[in-house]
């Protein structure tokens, strides 16, 4: 076999058994995040806040769902949509401009295409591994109407957070200094999101003006999918085929221009 | 025997700068090249463009025979890069960072581990296998960096600036082991900003000023040709050196004025002096010393290295 021709194939593989052996290192802000805080959110919601909540939010299929079983799609998804917040921005800082770990995988036979592919591979698979640890919490809570379906979850919380975190990776990729720049993305894009996203009660309680926040939230169109995958469409909901086409389309833009930052960024 | 990098009218530019400008040269296996030059000479855009991570504007480049442009993998596979500023992974234990660098060339784990041994005693590292990064010295991480350009036993190791940032006694046990590589074949490609770097380490260098080769050939050809063997370097103090050069006029084959001092080249260091004193003159300090790189650099570009 000619040189190379092994990297070829498989260097993307080889950037994701690198990021895996790193998050090692913080292995157990992992397993915290994973299934402490679905943890913490199931019992303040469910014990608590759930008690004060007569009024039924929403209609499933077989009459009115119980409002931890509203409320555990949306958490779902947004544990997909959280890990982004540190892995496509921090991390992808780091690997550029202070650790400068994605140079030393150029200088490799590694593709910078590659180098992108590997790292969103071992994020999809934490996605998914947190995604499916929150699923049986939420169904051991009793929160979950139709577990077969509903089993589903994690893909579409996944591909939320892929909706989310392939744009905000190729904005984080393009950045060179730091402004502080993913602070306010925290603080005014993925909280605005978590809370206007019909997360806590259903979109259309909001006036029309605030509800565009909603639509154009991907936590927003995964948590839809969810519920739907749960208990059945929500009435007044849109088609569960639109919301997936939003995500896929917001996840495949952003891949598009991840790769191409990167490919610009390490081969200048 | 075909070279194993061949350069010719390699040009790089970025808009309007040109990094590199047209440069030629050649490297054949087994030989240990420098570019010698200042910083923003263009040597590290011409070891990224040789490196298959920068394509090339103009010109025609080929490494281990291949076209960068096209067969960047297979090339990259067959090198090892130093880069200037270190990319190891902290996250990773030292042992650790040469086993999955390994895996970047398509090497199975159990090879990566042997190697990496190997390469630990190399780097004498033996006893920090299990240590972090970040608790490696200067000194250390430049070896650790130096063991995971090693771990795919390339057929050209790239160095950009070793040296840098390291202090002497770091300085002397890495070249002690660039030079051991060097005596076991292993074909060197380094850029420096330190003489002593390149006339330690080079057996051909080019000297880069601008993005182009001023000149080419060994440490001791270059010196001989650009300088004479001998250099009295005198200081009479900063306002008086000007003034001193001038009657010093005809002393010596060639005179350089620099702000702290007056160098003056000659064959015979000590008979100058004499009659430097028969003169009248009295520099504050006087020292003769052999002709460097220094010298040849100051005298084609008319600048000092290290400014």
């Amino acid at each position: 076999m000619s040189a190379g021709a092994l990297p070829r194939r498989l260097g993307w593989w080889y950037v994701a058994e690198h990021t895996w052996r790193a998050m090692r290192a913080y292995a157990w802000t992992i397993v915290m995040e994973g299934i402490g805080q679905p943890l913490v959110y199931l019992l303040g919601i469910g014990l608590g806040l759930a008690a004060f909540i007569e009024v039924s939010v929403a209609d499933g299929a077989d009459g009115p769902v119980t409002y931890l079983q509203f409320v555990a799609p949306a958490l779902l998804a947004s544990s997909a949509v959280g890990i982004t917040m540190g892995e496509f921005t921090y991390v992808v800082m780091s690997g550029f401009k202070w650790r400068r770990l994605y140079w030393g995988m150029n200088a490799s036979p590694v593709q910078p295409q590659q180098i992108v592919g590997g790292i969103v591979f071992a994020v999809v698979v934490r996605m998914l591994l947190t995604t499916a640890a929150y699923y049986v919490l939420i169904v051991a809570f009793g929160a979950v109407v139709d577990p077969w379906t509903g089993a589903l979850m994690p893909l579409v919380g996944t591909l939320g957070g892929l909706a989310f975190g392939l744009p905000l990776l190729a904005y984080a990729a393009s950045i060179t200094e730091d402004k502080g720049q993913f602070a306010m993305v925290q603080r005014f894009v993925f909280t605005p999101l978590f809370l206007f996203s019909g997360t806590f009660y259903p979109l259309d309680t909001m006036p029309v003006w605030l509800q565009w926040i909603g639509w154009l939230s991907p936590l927003w169109h995964a948590t839809e999918i969810g519920r739907s995958l749960s208990y059945g469409s929500p009435p007044g909901a849109w088609p569960v085929g639109v919301h997936l086409a939003i995500l896929l389309v917001m996840a495949t833009t952003g891949w598009v221009l991840a790769r191409r930052v990167f490919v610009r960024r390490l081969r200048g | 025997m075909t070279p194993v990098i061949a350069a010719r009218g390699l040009t790089k530019t970025f808009g309007d700068l040109t990094a590199v400008d047209g440069i030629d040269f050649e490297v054949p296996a087994g030989e240990s090249f420098g570019l010698l030059g200042p910083n923003g000479a263009g040597k590290s855009t011409t070891m990224r463009m040789v490196g298959a991570v920068s394509s090339r504007t103009a010109g025609d480049l080929r490494v281990l025979g291949l076209d960068p442009d096209a067969h960047g993998p297979e090339i990259r596979s067959q090198l090892g890069v130093v880069p200037q500023e270190d990319n190891l992974d902290p996250e990773l234990k030292v042992r650790e960072n040469l086993i999955v660098y390994g895996r970047y060339f398509g090497i199975p784990k159990a090879v990566c581990a042997k190697r990496a041994d190997e390469l630990l005693a190399f780097a004498q590292l033996e006893d920090k296998a299990r240590n972090k990064v970040d608790d490696l010295s200067g000194g250390m991480k430049r070896r650790l960096t130096i063991a995971r350009a090693l771990i795919n036993e390339p057929r050209i190791l790239m160095l950009d600036e070793p040296t840098t940032g390291l202090d002497p006694q770091a300085r002397h046990v890495l070249w002690d082991r660039l030079f051991r590589l060097k005596e076991r074949g292993t074909t060197l490609v380094l850029t420096t900003h330190y003489m002593d770097e390149a006339e330690q380490l080079c057996d051909r260098l080019v000297v880069v000023d601008h993005g182009r080769i001023m000149a080419e050939g060994s440490p001791s050809q270059l010196i001989r040709q650009y300088a004479s063997r001998e250099v009295a370097e005198l200081r009479f103090g900063s306002d008086r050196n000007a003034d001193a050069a001038a009657r010093l006029e005809g002393l010596a084959e060639r005179i350089e004025v620099l702000p702290d001092r007056v160098l003056l080249y000659t064959d015979d260091g000590e008979a100058l002096l004499e009659r430097v004193t028969d003169l009248g003159l009295h520099p504050t300090t006087s020292l003769v010393r052999r002709s460097s790189l220094e010298d040849v650099f100051l005298r084609l570009t008319g600048r000092s290295l290290i400014e």
